[in-house]
């Protein structure tokens, strides 16, 4: 099939893609809207690197296709920060240095702004299980666990 | 990926119409959490997909008191272990709906889709069959309803036509003095696919202590998902006791016909189908005797 229009949100603007329609979200994002926080690790599914919010719900976005993501609000980690301030999750992140190479990171993250969202006081298992999607090569995850509970206490 | 036509219909009828005039070589793209690895990696070319997210008739949940539940096919693994009605009265499919894959893969993957996938590992799948569920599918020729374990056909093969499309799942009302549950052996604590998993769902008489009603399901143990019918009717009249227990679940062992693969040996494979018999079996009673 040709090229077409789809239309997306992403992180409250409003875009139109001209893209085959087996284009998946996460390339769609980085190559034809620009937000390149988003990684890419295993691109099936397994790593949790591309996670973005889709309505809010943190999903892989290598295995949405353009079209499954028309008529939702996405959010990628471009979109936490408010105002030139950084998402306390993103600034926990920081102060505890909860990365090494840091490109799992971007999905660590919106995966952990998920869990305070809707669990802002989690047990450390809580927050074991909600970054069971999310694999780090580097860091062991003690870090990652610290600061994701040093954002819910502050 | 392979380049593929993509179509979104608006409603069932619509999305079967399409799967009948575009002939073979399609596929449904529910969650797309199977299919899309698939498509990226093993091989598979559909020629055109026809993606369900636009048919609003195939989401959402009811239950009634008397009829029991209604699960459409479309609705996702965290709708469904989220709500609360489905919580208090069938917690064998949240345990089953929680297991599967990742929270990321839980908020796109649909109950129709891990059912009409038919892997013989199936986290959602042992609960709906023990709970006697059927399963509404619609095609061309109309609606017709058959139980859920006659969906399974092999490894990745159901029983629907090319053009039908599964729209519903309904769930009997619970019996009253009963339980469920749901145990899978996985080597590591998330994001993996079962060695073997064991449902169990069973009634006790008035006085708590006889077996009225019984179904075991087994997982990963089995070219489809398997009543272990022999494990079934060790309980079904005994009295509830771990004597009981232990004979179905060497019945049960017996009922299973594993292969030996990399992820376990047939014999480990019957060896953990005894064991989480044992344990679901007796989590299942103590459920009961604690009044849930």
């Amino acid at each position: 099939m040709a090229k077409r229009t789809f239309a997306l949100n992403v992180n409250g603007g409003s875009y139109e893609v001209f893209v085959e329609p087996n284009k998946c979200l996460h390339d769609t994002i980085r190559e034809d809207i620009g937000f390149t926080g988003t990684k890419e690790g295993c691109g099936t599914g397994d790593c949790g690197a591309c996670t973005v919010w889709v309505d809010g719900a943190p999903v892989t976005s290598c295995l949405v296709i353009v079209g499954e993501a028309e008529g939702t609000a996405i959010t990628t980690i471009e979109g936490l920060a408010k105002d030139g301030t950084l998402h306390p999750v993103q600034q926990a992140f920081v102060e505890h240095h909860g990365m090494q190479c840091g490109y799992c990171i971007p999905g660590m993250i919106m995966s952990s702004a998920a869990l305070l969202r809707d669990n802002p006081h989690p047990s450390d298992d809580e927050v074991r299980h909600a970054i069971a999607g999310n694999l780090c090569r580097c860091t062991g995850y003690t870090k990652i666990v610290e600061a994701i509970q040093s954002a819910a206490k502050a | 990926m392979h380049r593929f036509d993509y179509y979104t219909p608006s409603t069932v009828a619509e999305a079967v119409d399409l799967l009948r005039s575009k002939g073979a070589g399609g596929k449904i793209f529910a969650g797309g959490t199977d299919l899309m690895p698939a498509m990226k990696e093993r091989g598979r070319h559909p020629k055109y997909v026809v993606s369900l997210k636009n048919i609003t008739d195939l989401k959402g949940i009811s239950f009634d008191a008397a009829s029991g539940l209604r699960l459409k096919a479309g609705t996702k693994m965290s709708a469904i272990h989220q709500n609360a009605t489905v919580q208090q009265h069938y917690p064998v499919i949240v345990q089953g709906a929680k297991l599967i894959g990742s929270l990321q893969t839980q908020n796109l993957a649909t109950i129709g889709g891990n059912v009409c996938n038919a892997a013989p590992s199936a986290d959602a799948v042992p609960a709906l069959v023990v709970l006697d569920a059927t399963a509404t599918v619609q095609g061309p020729g109309g609606t017709r309803s058959l139980p859920i374990t006659e969906v399974f056909k092999g490894p990745g093969q159901v029983s629907l036509a090319a053009d039908e499309l599964m729209t519903e799942i309904q769930v009997p009302a619970p019996l009253p003095r009963s339980a469920g549950y749901y145990l899978r052996h996985v080597p590591r604590k998330e994001l993996d696919i079962a060695i073997a998993g064991v449902g169990v769902y069973v009634q006790l008489d008035e006085a708590k202590q006889t077996f009225t009603h019984a179904r075991i399901c087994l997982c990963a143990v089995a070219p489809t998902p398997l009543r272990a019918t022999g494990a079934e009717a060790a309980l079904l009249g005994q009295p509830a006791t771990a004597d009981t227990i232990a004979k179905a679940a060497t019945a049960a062992a017996a009922d299973a016909r594993p292969i030996s693969d990399q992820r376990g040996s047939a014999d480990f494979r019957r060896l953990l189908v005894n064991a989480l018999t044992v344990k679901t079996l007796t989590a299942a009673l103590d459920m009961i005797r604690a009044g849930r």
